[in-house]
């Protein structure tokens, strides 16, 4: 296909932007309807790059292999003292890490847009900046270029900052300005790491001359790295132990992995409904998405060594989460926990370093993404009517809002892993993997307790707020309307079909998860085979 | 009638009660007559299950049929090779029996519910529910897998929890239907972890290529060892499901339920789904596997005896007495008596199911009345319920011309064999004591609701006998708990169909290392294996079993008829009062009636601690962790601070102090500024004479 497929997705929604800086203040429905029909052309542009999609193709570290791929030369500067020629792609290409993820990002903006129609002030402001957040997110999924990932992921970075800080609760200031340093510390250690990397690894041009590269594909190739260079594998000091720890944070912090995650219950508490439905659907992935793309491939040797510590860590979230979200009073930092611990079994499952773990962690990667967006939503449904989220207030919302309490009951029940819907396959398969390396076979029969306490939380949570007696203030709470039914469908088919057909999603990874599987075993024994000329 | 029509039929059978419940629960506000589409499904699906037995067991009765759909195909993968997870049906004998006694149950059930139900604000969610139920109970029993069991499984969780705490409105109840649902996770926990090591040795979940190989002597780890423990913990799953000791708690607290849902799943269905499990695995048990599922399942029947003794609640006392009967079937497993623990759970699932449907009976007729000092009298106003009530009561007791009699006898017998063989005398001896208990609190609670005089006038002179839909059933179950069902001779099952046509002899595939001495098959077993006399394991074993049947008959007659006996001279003819030994026995009684205060320990113990570990983490999150943060951000700031205080005072001080220094000496030096020539000639000569002394002076 020679139609630019994935410059469109990313860019869509910047013209989206500008049309929306050109509109009148006040014209606010013209304003969401830009918004909408932005993200709805994504959501068909990633429907038709699903079509087109080859199953059989593997993508990580072979250029060829990765689909819709484009490519030309963005940045050439020549004589650059000191350096010479610097050369940036502008790379684009997905694989079966990527679309998953693309086609998440599609979906969940899209109910984030029909959830964005309560805000209601400085629309014009909201939706610029809610478009360019998308940019950002889809550019950081796509790209296949360290700078050009950077780029991305620094220009995510800004509209958050300002979504949370302007539109959110009481504390947005303190929350945003905690968000925004938290993740900034943490693109501080990738930018250093990338460049160590830039100028560790050449590519070899058309004409033979070799230059520095920021093209993750040629990173991963051994044979590219300068003698000399700081990250090359031969530099016997530590350094490339050191960029992976430090690359590691740099998207643990985005997970949120523990101890760096208490910056995403105070964004959630404060941000707007959609803005924590864009959080917990596509944010957190990036971080393991970026653990999986880069810290993998590039660094195998070290992935290797340190996958037990991945795996504790991903213990940890699992269980430090739920015990923290136990106790909470607050019903959108209980689901903000909750997905601290949901987004451990993704860090146990890449620890596997299997095909059936690292399906599983980018199966949770997607489930986690619908699930907790619509646990967001149920949230916001309430609290737009109640204009409380404290757990305490409420009781028998079930029998004034059956309908809604029936969508309630799926996001819930999806999220403590029932099977038949989407959350009990990524779980079983995080399982199966993890347990199948014998390191972290005991950190894996730990996690399961993760299960029994998110059946704890979530059936409490559910009997405090859907159960019991109806408190006589909430006896005049409307069911669902239209719009919110737009919202809470499309998701809640989402999680059943893909807890009854979960190949579906299983198919698009497999062919990549195999291959970097394959991949990383290759480069272990090479590595070990340079340890030992050492 | 083919074997590919039969998996079709096992297929309708399995997914119509899922139809139902869709059905019903979205045109439940609808149309308000929907729930009579959920019960002609589940007619209709009883219908087709009858079919598939009888199909069974006249063309197949020897075959076990398979039939699988690749559910997720992995391919070629590396490290494992290929991995394919298949979704599958398995019909044998034992499966087919199964799934009619639980569309048995669950019609009767949705049949008594139409009246029972009337009313209720959520009349037609109910049976939705009950359709959910019934659908992943039929998964359970049909699965050819241990991942889709585990699924099932899983399934029945959430929708016991949907029907325990139906009536949510009653904090009780949501409180039950939670406590349900995860006592019943701390057991999957296990299953899940039993799984996940068949999984990694055998790389598939299908029960026929694990049992392969195991028979072929693949083992977890290659040790019997790891199958042991392989084999326990997949008994944690049942533990869970069929409330055994030490996961029991939940089962009594269940009864918040409306209690049809009783009848179905803590009698018949959910509850012998964990035995059901053990059933399907037993193949691959161990001799210490086998030890501790004895030991589990005798406690499972001694504690909850005890306990019902003292019980004033009609449910509850038949709860406590489900959980006995199950630790029954569960020790029955753990001794070997294979066939017998299968062929309790069907007998107890009819009796018990009556029990549950006359008690959901009696309470009906007095208006959710459920304390049975307040009855007495009722066989008068209510002579089907009572007549009906009092024959599963003598069936549960094991009285003989009653299918009780024969599962109960047979269990007694295989742990009577079983002492004998090994040694472990304890089995049998809590056996038959727990029989008598048996008798006896089920007469207690037959003659204080039924017998004597009505107690609470008011709500007597209100009772009536329940209508057709709800009297119906109770006939049923208990004619189906008369013995002709199952044989022809009342006091043996041996030559009965049942138990000697039906159910097959189980095929151990256990290393015979690791099986108990009576279990590995000796030549003389083979030879001497006839129709009249089939032989089960080992020659020895036979030998066992069949001295063991007369004195266990009769030990066990003895005990119920003692135990029936002592319950009309205490409650019926008032010659011992109940009271005072009540009082005499003040610490036991209390210690029974409090149920051995197994609650409040998991109270106190682990729920606190969970909530307080959960409270610890909050607050570590919160002020050390947060602390952290914050607390860098303010030394930051601190920082920040002292440099700009810094950059003011000192760094700007030090210039601004070059700058007063240089307008000090300015302001001095100004004086001489005077714009006089005079003074500058003097000042000018004044200059040459110093600077001449200073020249000088080198």
């Amino acid at each position: 296909m020679n139609f630019p497929i994935l410059t469109f997705l990313t860019f869509i929604p910047v013209v989206g932007m500008v049309i929306i800086l050109f509109l009148k203040k006040e014209n606010v429905s013209a304003i969401k309807y830009t918004a909408l029909l932005a993200t709805g052309i994504q959501v068909v542009l990633a429907a038709v790059l699903m079509s087109n999609y080859n199953y059989s193709l593997g993508g990580i570290n072979e250029a060829s292999s990765f689909q819709f791929a484009e490519k030309f030369r963005w940045i050439e500067i020549s004589d650059f003292p000191w350096i010479g020629t610097i050369k940036i792609d502008y790379f684009l290409g997905v694989d079966g890490l990527s679309t998953p993820l693309v086609l998440l990002t599609a979906i969940v903006t899209f109910i984030a847009t029909l959830s964005s129609w309560t805000i209601d002030r400085q629309l014009k402001g909201y939706f610029a900046l809610f478009l360019l957040l998308d940019t950002g997110m889809m550019g950081v999924f796509v790209s296949l270029d360290f700078f050009l990932f950077f780029v991305f992921w620094e220009i995510m970075l800004l509209p958050m900052y300002f979504l949370i800080g302007i539109w959110g609760g009481p504390r947005r200031e303190y929350a945003a300005i905690k968000f925004f340093l938290y993740t900034l510390f943490g693109s501080i250690f990738i930018l250093l790491v990338m460049i160590g990397l830039y100028f560790s690894t050449t590519e070899t041009l058309a004409d033979g001359s070799k230059v520095f590269t920021f093209n993750i594909l040629e990173m991963m190739n051994t044979a590219n790295y300068t003698v000399d260079g700081i990250l090359s594998p031969l530099n016997p000091d530590n350094w490339r132990f050191i960029a992976f720890v430090g690359l590691f944070a740099g998207f643990a912090i985005k997970i949120p992995m523990f101890p760096f995650h208490t910056w995403l219950p105070d964004a959630h508490v404060e941000a707007p409904t959609p803005i924590s439905v864009i959080l917990a659907g596509v944010l957190l992935k990036m971080g393991t998405y970026g653990i999986l793309r880069f810290n993998y491939p590039i660094f195998p040797e070290l992935t290797y060594q340190l996958a037990w510590y991945i795996g504790l860590f991903g213990m940890i979230n699992i269980i430090y989460g739920a015990l923290a979200a136990m106790a909470q009073r607050d019903f959108k930092k209980l689901i903000a926990y909750s997905s601290v611990s949901h987004m451990g079994y993704c860090l146990l499952g890449m620890a596997s370093l299997n095909t059936m773990g690292i399906s599983g962690a980018i199966l949770q990667m997607f489930n986690h993404g619908t699930i907790t967006a619509m646990l967001f939503l149920i949230v916001g449904v309430l609290y737009d009517r109640t204009h409380t989220r404290n757990l305490d207030d409420f009781g028998g919302i079930g029998t004034q809002m059956p309908i809604y309490t029936g969508f309630v009951s799926v996001a819930f029940f999806a999220a403590i892993g029932l099977p038949g819907l989407s959350g009990f396959i990524s779980e079983i398969f995080v399982f199966l993997g993890a347990f199948s390396y014998d390191i972290i076979r005991v950190i894996t029969i730990i996690s399961t307790l993760g299960i029994l306490l998110g059946a704890g939380y979530m059936l409490w949570t559910m009997q405090r707020v859907y159960l019991g007696t109806l408190k006589e203030k909430w006896m005049q709470l409307k069911d669902l309307d239209r719009r919110e039914y737009a919202m809470l469908i499309p998701l809640t088919l989402i999680i059943i079909f893909l807890g009854v057909y979960p190949s579906a999603m299983l198919d698009v990874m497999n062919a990549s998860v195999n291959s970097m599987v394959k991949f990383m075993q290759d480069s272990q024994v090479f590595f070990s085979s340079i340890t030992g000329l050492q | 009638m083919s074997e590919n029509f039969l998996i079709q039929l096992s297929v309708i059978v399995l997914f119509l009660p899922l139809l139902g419940f869709i059905v019903t629960l979205m045109l439940g506000k609808k149309i308000p007559k929907i729930f009579f589409f959920e019960v002609f499904v589940l007619f209709t699906g009883l219908v087709l299950s009858a079919i598939l037995l009888f199909g069974k067991l006249t063309y197949f009765s020897d075959s076990r049929i398979v039939s699988e759909f690749k559910w997720i195909d992995m391919g070629n993968v590396p490290v494992f090779g290929s991995i394919n997870i298949y979704l599958g049906m398995l019909i044998d004998d034992i499966s087919a029996l199964m799934i009619v006694v639980v569309y048995i149950i669950s019609f009767l059930v949705h049949f008594f519910s139409i009246d029972y139900m009337k009313g209720d604000i959520r009349y037609n969610r109910y049976f939705a529910y009950l359709g959910l139920f019934t659908f992943s109970m039929s998964g359970i029993v049909l699965t050819h897998n241990i991942l889709m069991m585990y699924i099932f499984w899983e399934l029945v969780g959430i929708s016991s929890y949907l029907l325990i705490g139906f009536w949510y409105e009653k904090k009780s109840a949501s409180d039950a239907g939670k406590k349900a649902f995860i006592v019943n996770r701390i057991g999957d926990l296990g299953m899940l972890a039993g799984l996940l090591l068949l999984f990694i040795t055998y790389n598939t979940f299908s029960f026929e290529q694990i049992f392969g190989e195991i028979a072929k002597g693949n083992l977890p780890f290659n040790s019997e060892f790891w199958l042991t423990v392989t084999g326990v913990l997949i008994f944690c799953g049942a533990i869970g499901k069929s409330a055994q000791f030490p996961l029991h708690v939940w089962l009594p607290d269940a009864m918040e339920g409306p209690t049809p849902v009783s009848a179905l799943i803590h009698a018949a269905t959910m509850v012998a789904a964990g035995v059901y499990l053990v059933v399907r695995v037993f193949g691959i048990l161990t001799a210490d596997a086998m030890l501790v599922i004895a030991i589990i399942g005798m406690l499972s029947a001694f504690i909850p005896a005890t306990i019902a003794l003292t019980q004033n609640d009609i449910k509850r006392v038949l709860a406590y007495s489900t959980v006995s009967q199950l630790g029954y079937m569960i020790m029955a497993l753990g001794v070997g008596a294979y066939k017998f623990a299968f062929f309790h759970l069907v007998t107890h699932a009819f009796f018990k199911a009556c029990l549950f449907l006359g008690s959901g009976s009696v309470i009906h007729a007095m208006h959710h009345e459920q304390d049975i000092r307040n009855m007495g009298g009722l066989r008068k106003k209510m002579p089907i319920t009572y007549a009906t009530f009092l024959f599963s009561s003598i069936a549960i007791s094991g009285i003989p011309l009653t299918s009780g009699f024969l599962s109960k006898d047979g269990i007694l017998s295989g742990a009577y064999a079983f002492g004998s063989l090994t040694g472990h005398w304890l089995f049998p001896f809590i056996g038959f004591l727990v029989a008598m208990m048996t008798a006896f609190y089920m007469f207690r609670l037959v003659i204080l609701t039924f017998h004597g005089e009505p107690r609470n006038k008011d709500k007597y002179d209100h009772a009536h006998e329940s209508k057709f839909s709800m009297a119906m059933p109770l006939v049923v179950l208990s004619v189906l708990s008369l013995f002709f069902w199952y044989t022809p001779n009342p006091l043996s099952p041996d030559a009965g169909w049942f138990y000697s046509k039906w159910i097959k002899d189980p095929v151990i595939y256990t290393p015979e290392s690791a099986r108990w001495d009576f279990m590995k098959t000796d030549e003389a077993a083979l030879t001497h294996s006839s129709a009249e006399h089939p032989v089960m394991y080992s020659e020895t074993y036979t030998e066992a079993l069949h001295h063991s049947h007369g004195p266990a008959v009769i030990l066990s007659l003895l005990v119920a008829i003692s135990g029936i006996l002592l319950a009309f001279t205490m409650y019926q003819w008032k010659k011992i009062s109940a009271d005072k030994i009540a009082e005499k026995f003040k610490p036991l009684y209390n210690f029974s009636y409090n149920k051995w205060y197994f609650d409040e320990l998991y109270d106190k113990t682990f729920v606190a601690g969970t909530l307080a570990l959960s409270s610890l983490v909050a607050w570590f999150d919160r002020v050390i962790i947060d602390g952290i943060v914050d607390g860098s951000a303010t030394v930051t700031k601190a920082v920040s601070t002292f440099t700009g205080k810094f950059d003011n005072v000192v760094v700007d001080g030090l210039v601004n102090f070059m700058a007063y220094l240089s307008a000090f000496i300015g302001l001095i030096f100004r004086r001489f500024q005077t714009g006089k020539v005079q003074t500058y000639i003097i000042m000018g000569i004044f200059s040459i004479v110093i600077l001449l002394f200073l020249f000088k002076s080198f």
